[in-house]
């Protein structure tokens, strides 16, 4: 009988332990999700509702703000041109990291520790400063106030994890897989396009909408870089002093949805890049 | 076309796009910064440093990082650890954590200023609960530690996931092995915390680190969107320089301070956390 109680204890300090436990993950994905519930209560308002004091904790469906979004001047441009810039990063960054990332996987070279310090420098480099030479210089080319030339700008910020994600995804497809096709009669370039490219779409596709949240997110360079042709970040900022509350929510979500559905899509690599990353 | 010159030829493309928009730029700011007319000066530092609002936004800026990263740090550890305790349900929790890694720093801003503003949520829910009788306005230069409190809450809810998804990754190369001899043991949960996942998260801490301090310097849209310009920090500076004051040379000064900085603390950190050679996993 005596030998029971502690036993007891023990198996109530543990359940109380993973009550806890649970709490506090319960509690932490709460801490994320409210906050981002709020601010859709405030898009999914009317502007009235909105200003008004105190509000409710429950959406009413109203479109009203989005409406005034949408027919704010110069509101959707800047949303088209903001997914312009990220597109043309998108395609950048793979087309100039992707072959990188697989030279880094594949041959061992002279200076291929050098290319890998250059590449984490970049890193490790408040990236967004460099807008503002690149402004002088992009009127000196011509490229000031135009999407390419924000786009260059956002390449630089997104290709050091292009060719990390690249990297490693590239290094997970045995190269014996690619030396069989050679054997076969395949050249080095069709045995990449036709056995190592279809394992690894859906990986660059991830990489790729890795790099158009970069661009999409970014706001300095963007509003630095951009007069007439604003992006939606860099126009929202500008505004956001004059601008009425309901403008500013409805635009803050329409930033955000994009970054609920990326983080989905590609949340099956967000790990295995910093793995591979870290050695 | 051989192996010799082929890995060559696949990385001419980023180095000469690095070369041209990082490396070069670097150059011209540098240039910029050190530059006024012609020749040689010091005079835009001079002019930066000895502006009055720069003590301020220094201070502002530094005491924001050394509030926010060592929360950030404990709290991405405990979640990380968290996960990987998690058998059912680890993926949607993973999910939801890692939400806030896709939003912006101007979005963060707008979200907590749905909180914080007049007649926001938090002023709602004490109105609510009967602790107050009509809102009261938060973001004022009256209280300018509600602002601080409201940016910080912000860039803690924005940028921890950062750091929590290059911790759970450095975790899951922990080998399972240490764990299991370490309870053969006897060691306890906490100790086995300190003794080896710590120790051998030191990679991905360094990582991680660097990463979120460079970011924590560069912290901007989020201070807009709820402080305006009633808290000064650097990078909100060398905006009103290149804009507000259209003088590019001394945007280009505080740029390589706060470039100055960032340097300074990386080396720091990696110099602390440094990995012993031949201990990497």
């Amino acid at each position: 009988m005596t030998a029971v109680t502690p036993d007891v204890a023990h198996a109530d300090v543990r359940k109380s332990g993973r009550f806890l436990f649970r709490a506090a993950i319960v509690f932490l994905c709460a801490w994320v999700l409210v906050p981002i519930y709020f601010l859709l209560i405030n898009t999914l308002s009317s502007p009235e509702t909105v200003n008004a004091f105190p509000k409710s904790f429950i959406p009413e469906f109203d479109m009203g703000s989005l409406t005034f979004f949408a027919n704010f001047a110069g509101m959707l441009t800047a949303l088209k041109n903001s997914v312009i810039v990220a597109c043309l990063t998108m395609v950048l960054s793979i087309a100039f990291g992707a072959p990188a990332g697989y030279a880094l996987s594949r041959f061992d070279f002279r200076g291929k520790e050098l290319f890998r310090v250059l590449i984490l420098l970049t890193r490790a480099f408040p990236l967004p400063l460099l807008a503002l030479p690149l402004a002088v210089l992009f009127i000196r080319t011509g490229l000031d106030d135009t999407l390419l030339g924000l786009a260059l700008v956002h390449t630089t910020l997104a290709i050091p994890f292009a060719v990390l994600i690249t990297f490693s995804l590239f290094s997970g497809i045995p190269i014996e897989l690619e030396e069989a096709a050679w054997t076969l009669g395949c050249t080095r370039f069709t045995a990449f396009t036709k056995v190592v490219l279809p394992l690894i779409a859906p990986g660059i596709a991830a990489s790729a909408i890795f790099a158009f949240v970069i661009s999409w997110n970014e706001v300095f360079a963007a509003a630095v870089l951009t007069i007439q042709n604003r992006t939606l970040p860099a126009f929202l900022l500008q505004s956001l002093g004059t601008s009425p509350l309901h403008l500013k929510f409805a635009g803050g979500f329409i930033l955000v949805v994009p970054a609920l559905v990326f983080i989905f899509a590609v949340r099956k690599y967000l790990f295995a890049m910093w793995g591979i990353a870290n050695r | 076309m051989n192996a010799r010159t082929l890995p060559y030829l696949l990385i001419l493309p980023v180095t000469l796009f690095l070369c041209v928009f990082f490396i070069y730029p670097f150059v011209l700011v540098a240039q910029l910064a050190f530059t006024q007319g012609d020749g040689f000066t010091l005079a835009n530092f001079r002019e930066v440093v000895g502006y009055w609002k720069f003590p301020i936004s220094l201070k502002n800026t530094l005491l924001l990082a050394a509030i926010v990263v060592p929360i950030q740090l404990a709290l991405s550890l405990a979640m990380a650890t968290m996960v990987s305790k998690m058998e059912k349900g680890r993926d949607l929790v993973l999910y939801v954590w890692t939400i806030p890694l896709g939003i912006s720093d101007l979005a963060a801003g707008i979200i907590w200023l749905a909180i914080f503003e007049q007649s926001g949520f938090l002023n709602s829910m004490m109105s609510g609960m009967g602790l107050i009788d009509k809102p009261i306005s938060l973001l004022t230069y009256e209280h300018p530690w509600v602002i601080f409190i409201a940016i910080a809450l912000a860039e803690i809810w924005r940028a921890t996931a950062i750091m929590l998804v290059i911790l759970v990754a450095g975790m899951g190369l922990i080998p399972k092995e240490y764990y299991e001899a370490a309870e053969v043991f006897g060691a306890s949960p906490w100790k086995r915390f300190l003794k080896i996942t710590l120790p051998m998260l030191r990679p991905s801490l360094q990582t991680a680190l660097v990463l979120r301090v460079i970011l924590a310097f560069e912290v901007f849209a989020v201070v807009i969107a709820l402080g305006g310009s009633l808290f000064p920090v650097l990078m909100a500076e060398t905006y009103a320089y290149q804009f507000d004051l259209l003088n590019s040379g001394a945007a280009a000064a505080i740029a390589l301070i706060i470039l100055a900085i960032s340097i300074g603390f990386t080396l720091i950190i990696l110099r602390l956390l440094r990995v012993p050679k031949g201990a990497t996993i």
